[in-house]
């Protein structure tokens, strides 16, 4: 096989009507252009963080979209909050308020449990 | 004769209420200093930094100069009642000390003339009663102006006022009563004995000795129980300015600094906040957007209020920390630091932050320049390859440290509240630039600027690139030649009002082209919506922001229009016909035609 340098990623499967989606809910009233993201990657291509590690912020703003929210405090932790994501997004995602929001409500999660 | 009548007794409470709560909270917020605040207070506590603190106090806190050069009318009114309270209580104590008969209380001072029937006998005493006239209609008359700019702010210039809470307008009617008041009792005392000066005298002539004798003591009654009313709540309104703004200039002038959390010093601060409303009418949220509430007059007084804490939450937030209201005030508070601290999230804190820095190794570089983009210079690389034909054309060597991995000098952390994440986007940022030995830092980006500046500790000079192209041309290390055309230059925020680089890029420009005049420049400057001090605000309000600003700039129809910020310049560059450029970019653009001629 011809070596592109990357991989197809496998396919994930989960069942969404467990998962728990308040905090999406909070999330879509108090950041209300993260409704736009069409996941086009944009941030994930431009992040500063990602060039030092392979933090995905594309992956972790849709995972939580999904009501996944497992690790995503500790990856968070790598944005350095530069704004190259915000200032690239076609879609006007407010990117760094969503990151802060987050970061508060994923923090707020892990010390009620 | 004692001396006494029982009307003084509110008069008497509210000194003491005063004192004593103004003292409790003071020794409270001392207390609550952090160490390094305390040890600086210790070390400096009786230094000679007290003569320039007292001198401070005096233009400040009585005269009122810095408002008086911003705005000479509302400087006028300010220092009326508070330079003429002040010779109203030196004066009256000078003259009821050589006019009192029997024994003296302090009070005697504030209700003289109830004390003291005789008409002036000598001249001393005549100069005294007429000058104390004096004082009281000068302070009347700035009294006037004050009823005048509630009714309709404009005639005292300023756009809005701030709205005040119901405890600082009851405190503010008892204030503006004292001395009406203060006037009548005074008229009508000297109706019947002749003791007044050329105003009491004459308005108490006004009256019948029937009524003026019915009216007496209930006069200065009301008098001293208004002074008792305004002493007691002063301590809880924003009236508390009066003395902590004294404390505050000692505090600062003996070095004591802001620190990263809300000290007893941050509560100084918040207590000298007058709620004179400079701080609103510059404000872009305000001017462009209508919104009322998030100004720092507001969240100062919701920082010093807690109940009011979701009030507070939304007003920290939504800020473009553009320096613009910390230029405006006249107390001096450092309201972005305050902002900051209102935003602190020191909750949110997990180990082993940014681990991944640690291997991230630097590059000798002695004898180099360090060239610091800036994570927004990677997004605008005209910029970035501009500084590098400069730096070729010069003949300076240089490591462009950010090329292809950028450490964000972690002020957009800080302004956000995160200061443990900041610190260590800091440190190896640090250790980076020593372990590399270069000889200076350069930076294309004003937040880098800023941050580099003044919160890291480097050893080696930092310059903004406006500020090393400046010190190029001046020595002849840059070919430039004057061109046919003209710009108008746009002063970024954390550049102009953050770092005070005003002049340079105004050399640089008037040295290529024509530097057109703009109606809001410098200090005035407007931000260009896109400050990475906001996180609130929709696309759609940062895009009104930046018209406000472009309407400033494209007023004199420049070719080109320049700023100096990678930021600025992707805000600008889809809202306008003109060509906006930054000043690299001029730079290099003269340079290449001079080559080609
Ligand atoms: S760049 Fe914007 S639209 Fe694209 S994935 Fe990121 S947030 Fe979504
Ligand atoms: S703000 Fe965070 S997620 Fe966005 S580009 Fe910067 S480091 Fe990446
Ligand atoms: S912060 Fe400064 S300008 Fe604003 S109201 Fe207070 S004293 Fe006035
Ligand atoms: S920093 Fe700017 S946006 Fe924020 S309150 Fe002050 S003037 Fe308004």
């Amino acid at each position: 096989m011809v070596d592109f340098g990357f991989n197809i990623k496998k396919a994930r499967s989960f069942n969404m009507s467990n998962n728990d989606f308040s905090k999406v809910k909070m999330m879509f009233e108090a950041v209300p252009s993260y409704r736009l993201c069409i996941s086009c990657g944009g941030c994930t291509a431009t992040c500063s963080a990602r060039q030092f590690t392979n933090f995905d912020i594309r992956k972790v703003h849709n995972s939580f979209s999904r009501g996944l929210y497992v690790n995503l405090d500790k990856e968070l932790q790598k944005c350095m909050l530069c704004g190259k994501c915000t200032l690239i997004c076609p879609r006007g995602v407010n990117l760094r308020s969503l990151i802060i929001e987050m970061r508060q409500l994923l923090n707020s999660q892990s010390e009620t449990l | 004769m004692s001396n006494f009548h029982p009307f003084v007794l509110p008069f008497i409470f509210g000194t003491i209420a005063l004192f004593c709560i103004c003292g409790y909270k003071y020794i409270r917020w001392i207390k609550q200093f952090d160490k390094e605040q305390k040890r600086i207070i210790r070390k400096n506590i009786f230094s000679t930094k007290i003569l320039p603190a007292i001198w401070e106090v005096f233009c400040e806190c009585l005269l009122h100069l810095r408002i008086s050069k911003k705005n000479w009318r509302l400087g006028y009114m300010h220092r009326s009642i508070a330079f003429g309270w002040f010779l109203l209580i030196f004066f009256g104590a000078i003259e009821s000390r050589i006019g009192i008969k029997g024994p003296f209380h302090f009070w005697c001072a504030i209700f003289y003339r109830f004390f003291h029937h005789n008409p002036p006998a000598n001249s001393a005493e005549m100069f005294f009663t007429q000058l104390m006239d004096l004082i009281l209609l000068y302070i009347l008359s700035g009294l006037f102006l004050a009823v005048l700019k509630k009714i309709h702010s404009r005639i005292l210039g300023m756009q809005k006022t701030t709205k005040h809470t119901k405890m600082d307008i009851v405190v503010k009617i008892s204030l503006w009563a004292i001395f009406p008041l203060r006037l009548l009792s005074e008229s009508v005392t000297a109706r019947l004995y002749g003791n007044g000066g050329f105003l009491t005298q004459n308005i108490g002539d006004l009256f019948s000795r029937h009524v003026a004798n019915a009216i007496e003591t209930p006069l200065w009654s009301l008098y001293s129980i208004v002074l008792c009313i305004f002493f007691i709540m002063m301590p809880f309104t924003r009236y508390m300015h009066i003395f902590t703004e004294v404390f505050l200039i000692y505090f600062r002038k003996v070095g004591v600094k802001e620190g990263e959390k809300l000290s007893g010093y941050t509560k100084y601060e918040l207590s000298s906040c007058s709620r004179c409303g400079m701080c609103i009418d510059g404000c872009p949220l305000y001017n462009e957007l209508n919104i009322n509430d998030v100004q720092s007059v507001y969240l100062l007084r919701n920082l010093r209020n807690l109940e009011h804490k979701m009030d507070l939450e939304e007003a920290a937030k939504n800020c473009l920390m553009c320096h613009r209201c910390a230029e405006d005030c006249p107390v001096n508070i450092d309201l972005m630091n305050i902002r900051r601290i209102s935003r602190d999230k020191g909750s949110i804190d997990i180990e082993n932050n940014y681990k991944f820095l640690d291997n991230v190794s630097g590059f000798n570089s002695i004898g180099r320049v360090i060239y610091f983009g800036g994570c927004m210079s990677q997004l605008t690389p005209t910029i970035t390859t501009s500084m590098k034909t400069i730096f070729e054309t010069a003949g300076q060597k240089y490591w462009h440290i950010d090329e292809n991995r950028s450490i964000c000098c972690g002020r957009p952390l800080l302004q956000q509240g995160f200061n443990k994440q900041a610190e260590k986007l800091r440190l190896e940022n640090t250790r980076i630039i020593t372990e590399s030995r270069a000889t200076a830092l350069v930076t294309s980006c004003p937040i880098c600027y800023h941050s580099f500046k003044d919160e890291y500790d480097l050893h080696i000079p930092v310059y903004h690139h406006t500020e090393f192209i400046d010190m190029l041309i001046n020595n002849n290390k840059l070919p430039i030649h004057k061109e046919n055309t003209s710009f108008t230059f746009h002063d970024p925020c954390e550049l102009g009002r953050g770092s005070k680089i005003y002049n340079q890029p105004r050399n640089i420009l008037s040295a290529i082209g024509e530097l057109r005049k703009i109606s809001k420049d410098k200090e005035d400057s407007l931000c260009c919506g896109m400050n990475l001090g906001n996180t609130v605000l929709t696309l759609q309000q940062q895009t009104q922001l930046r018209d406000a600003a472009l309407s400033v700039l494209s007023e004199p129809s420049p070719d080109t229009i320049v700023t100096a910020c990678p930021m600025c310049k992707k805000a600008f560059n889809h809202g306008i016909n003109t060509i906006v450029k930054d000043i690299a970019e001029v730079v290099v653009d003269n340079i290449k035609n001079n080559i080609q001629q």
